[in-house]
């Protein structure tokens, strides 16, 4: 009974995880209309920023100060998120759809082989932080309590968000760009500058899922491309374009892969896009999702 | 009543012949390396047609034609090392049929949907047979792969063998010229295919969905039997590579690999019959020059991707053509 | 003969009501012009007929045949064809492509792989037959994306003219082209129209084209029929003159 409480607050902290994201995919998508190819590889490089600033000031703060750099992680993310969008993205929205996804493609090459560059081959840790909150206990079973901080963590994310999109000023404003960007304009908004914003905040949202992961476990090369592999179902299933979807979508997925990994192991990703592939052919844009 | 723009029948074949004669004539001047090399370049034009079927005709972009190339490398393996077989016949029947399974398998998800989420879709399938291969390794070697030696492999139903231990500059010179006699056949079909009223339709689905499905057009129908006959040009080539290169590993499925078959497209320009087949060409000796100058080819591949789709979008030979008709019309003949 | 029938067709898009319970009949052989101000739902009626959008509720009859839930290709192959407002060409294949595509997907020949596209000389020659029709016959080779606007309006009515539907939709063939040439496009269509004696609904906001050109004109306003009859009885109807011309008719 306690191992199946272990599996669910497994399953939450992946579903935390995946949600964040989901929902800076499905948000980039929902104001933009492209989608990032990249978008792991800034998960990944939230991760590694993030193991990388925890490893170097270990020994010079106290533990409970290195939380901040899980922050620090995502804010980085998103400083390159910003610098890239009116740079590298923005020349594209009025290409053909090819060329959009060819740039971000390029980006996810390039990204993947930066941080090779950068860090090289070995895996990096943040360990500290999780040795730092220690174990409760469920039952007679130990189990970290950064994994259900994080759960919070990711509960306070959604709220959050929520509460940005549907009651702030802003969240107004970028519904309505993302309605109608001509219509937007006209009304004298700047439109640039939501982008921006916007494409900042999805790359923070995927920066500080690498951050808050990358503690449990470490960064490793590759893992942008396999957390972008392991989202695509999360939008399929629960639709591009939606918060709501993101969230339905990770806590679903996050379940499926915990069930399907105790079973069958080697055969988690043909599960889940099987799965994935079922949904498709019967609700083709997600269960939330937004007619593209 | 040609499709305009396109060169004249005549100045497409002074183009050619001369090509495909100094192709015919390589293993007679050069080293067994470089015959290798160009055979290699060879394969990877077969992939880029089969891709460019795809993207430059029917307006759909995969980032996971790995898929493809692996099915039909591991088919060769597969089949060498669990049911002992060693005729090239029936590696290329067994590898296309596998490929082409496939292709129609991921093609059902893939082609209802958007273009967006189409790529997306590609790349993640691809990503999923990759694990496959790595997870299996009691199946497929794992890692370390398996192995296609040339020395077990025979052609024209075993009439040409390659025993002994110098049999490989012979076998490098025999299989070359397969190899191009295929590639021809390659180009040969996939013209047929892009002027028939098949090919016209595909155009149109790529240039205006919306009024193809007006005209009574089936869209996913058409994509679907693009995307499978797609798969089995790059499944052949991936047939054709395993013996080149002696071993198949799960990198061969890994989505960089992918990201080649896009960039032999991109690089040789999209739009245009024979650009990806130029693109994959001079790729395949890029590479060799790449690797050897830094390990971080995936960089500098993913930073000439961003520069050419900024500002070269037509590839090389795209742009070429262009510039060609900017002089013909400067010289101000009308033609 | 009642070639076309709807039943009760609605559509609601939010709080609008985009087409409120009509009922339209359209005869074989007509030359029907349907009119009304923006946002009366006239575009939207043609869609739902040509399966662009789905009712919320009605039906749509040919003949006896209920196609109300058809796909877009099934309603093709039921005999509808449409143009666009829009003008939604294959811009980068050539004009005479463009229409023998057409041709093509009518004879269902679009999957055979070996012919020539270009020697398909029965296909061919109809394209070119049809295009010399519309006066578009010396553009054959020149590439779609490259005609002039009112030449393009022109094409995309030959494109669906080719399809040989029973009924013809052409959503506004004269917007945003020149006076001038609004005469010579809708004499072209209305003569390879009528000679061709295919059924045809044209949306026009032009009343003088309207009034010249249509047997029959049907007035939306707001989602239902406010008037449908021959041109000078519509001219003559009060509501009409309100509602559309803006002018009080009062004197």
């Amino acid at each position: 009974m306690e191992i199946v409480a272990l599996q669910v607050l497994n399953s939450l902290f992946y579903a935390a995880v995946l949600f964040l994201i989901a929902a800076g995919l499905s948000l980039i998508f929902g104001v933009m209309g492209i989608v990032n190819m990249a978008h792991g590889s800034f998960y990944a490089l939230g991760a590694y920023v993030t193991a990388w600033s925890v490893a170097k000031a270990a020994g010079v703060m106290p533990p409970g100060a290195l939380f901040v750099f899980l922050l620090l992680g995502a804010l980085a993310v998103a400083v390159i998120g910003v610098v890239i969008e009116p740079t590298l993205i923005r020349p594209f929205y009025k290409r053909p759809e090819e060329y959009q996804l060819l740039v971000t493609y390029g980006l996810l090459l390039s990204l993947e082989d930066v941080i090779h560059l950068i860090w090289g081959g070995t895996p990096l840790t943040a360990s500290t932080l999780v040795d730092y909150l220690g174990l409760f206990r469920i039952g007679g079973l130990p189990y970290p309590v950064y994994n259900v901080m994080m759960i919070g963590v990711g509960v306070a994310a959604a709220i959050g968000l929520w509460a940005f999109v549907y009651r702030t000023r802003f969240g107004v404003l970028l519904r309505a760009t993302a309605q109608d960007r001509r219509m937007a304009s006209a009304l004298g908004i700047d439109v640039g500058r939501i982008y921006v914003q916007a494409f900042g905040l999805g790359c923070f949202m995927a920066g500080l899922a690498g951050a808050i992961v990358v503690p449990s476990q470490a960064a490793v090369l590759g893992m942008g491309v396999e957390v972008l592999v392991i989202s695509f179902v999360v939008v399929v299933i629960g639709g591009l374009g939606s918060l709501e979807g993101a969230l339905v979508g990770a806590l679903i997925v996050s379940a499926l892969r915990t069930i399907t990994i105790h079973f069958w192991e080697e055969f988690e990703l043909a599960a889940l896009y099987l799965i994935a592939a079922i949904v498709l052919l019967i609700r083709p844009t997600g269960l939330f999702g937004k007619k593209t | 009543m040609n499709a305009p723009r396109a060169p004249s029948t005549r100045l497409r074949l002074a183009l050619v012949a001369p090509v495909l004669a100094i192709l015919i004539l390589v293993p007679a001047f050069a080293s067994t390396y470089h015959t290798q090399l160009l055979t290699y370049g060879l394969t990877f034009a077969i992939a880029a047609l089969g891709l460019n079927l795809l993207l430059g005709y029917t307006g759909l972009l995969s980032f996971g034609h790995s898929a493809y190339f692996g099915a039909g490398a591991y088919a060769v393996a597969l089949l060498m090392r669990y049911l002992g077989v060693s005729s090239m016949e029936l590696f290329l029947l067994g590898g296309i049929a596998f490929s082409a399974l496939l292709a129609a398998l991921f093609g059902i998800v893939c082609v209802r949907h958007t273009r967006i989420f189409f790529s997306i879709l590609t790349l993640a399938l691809s990503q999923v047979l990759w694990t496959l291969a790595y997870k299996f390794f009691w199946i497929t070697g794992g890692t370390d792969g398996l192995r296609v030696p040339f020395s077990k492999l025979t052609l024209l139903g075993g009439l040409v063998t390659f025993p002994g231990a110098d049999a490989f500059p012979r076998f490098i010179n025999v299989y070359h010229s397969s190899v191009l006699a295929i590639f021809c056949v390659c180009v040969a079909v996939r013209w047929v295919i892009v002027i028939s009223p098949l090919g016209k339709t595909l155009q149109a689905i790529r240039d205006n969905e919306t009024r193809a499905s007006f005209l009574g057009v089936r869209i996913w129908r058409y994509r679907w039997l693009a995307f499978v006959v797609s798969g089995m040009f790059t499944g052949l080539a991936g047939i054709l590579w395993v013996p080149l290169n002696g071993l198949t590993t799960p990198d061969v499925l890994y989505w960089p690999q992918s990201g080649k078959f896009v960039f032999f497209a991109v690089l040789g320009g999209f739009r245009n019959f024979f650009g990806p087949v130029v693109g994959a060409v001079i790729f395949n000796y890029l590479e060799v020059y790449a690797v050897a100058a830094t390990q971080y080819w995936q960089l500098t591949l993913g930073v000439i991707l961003i520069v050419l789709v900024t500002f070269l979008p037509a590839g090389i030979v795209g742009s070429a053509t262009r510039l060609v008709e900017w002089f013909k019309r400067r010289k101000g003949a009308p033609k | 003969m009642t070639l076309l029938r709807t039943q009760d067709l609605c559509k609601r898009f939010g709080e609008t009501r985009a087409v409120d319970g009509v009922n339209f009949t359209v005869n074989e052989g007509e030359f029907l012009s349907l009119v009304g101000t923006n946002g009366a739902g006239k575009t939207t009626l043609v869609n739902l007929i040509s399966a662009f959008l789905l009712p919320d509720s009605g039906r749509i009859f040919i003949g006896d045949r209920d196609i109300t839930f058809l796909s877009v290709d099934e309603r093709i192959r039921a005999g509808i064809a449409r143009s666009f407002q829009l003008v939604n060409l294959f811009d980068d294949l050539s004009v005479l492509d463009n229409v023998a595509l057409a041709i093509f997907a009518r004879e269902r020949k679009t999957k055979r792989l070996f012919v020539l596209a270009e020697r398909d000389t029965a296909v061919n020659r109809e394209a070119f037959g049809l295009l010399e029709q519309f006066g578009l016959g010396d553009k054959s080779a020149i590439r779609a994306g490259g005609l002039a606007q009112g030449e393009r309006k022109l094409l995309d009515v030959a494109v669906a003219y080719a399809l040989r539907p029973k009924l013809l939709f052409l959503d506004e063939p004269t917007s945003g082209v020149s006076t001038r040439d609004k005469a010579q496009i809708m004499d072209t269509v209305s003569s390879v129209v009528r000679g061709g004696k295919i059924t045809a609904v044209v949306i026009e906001h032009d009343m003088d084209v309207v009034f010249k050109y249509s047997d029959r004109v049907v007035v939306m306003h707001e989602g239902r029929f406010l008037a449908d009859g021959p041109p000078e009885e519509i001219r003559r109807n009060r509501d009409v003159a309100t509602y559309l011309l803006g002018t009080d008719v009062a004197q």
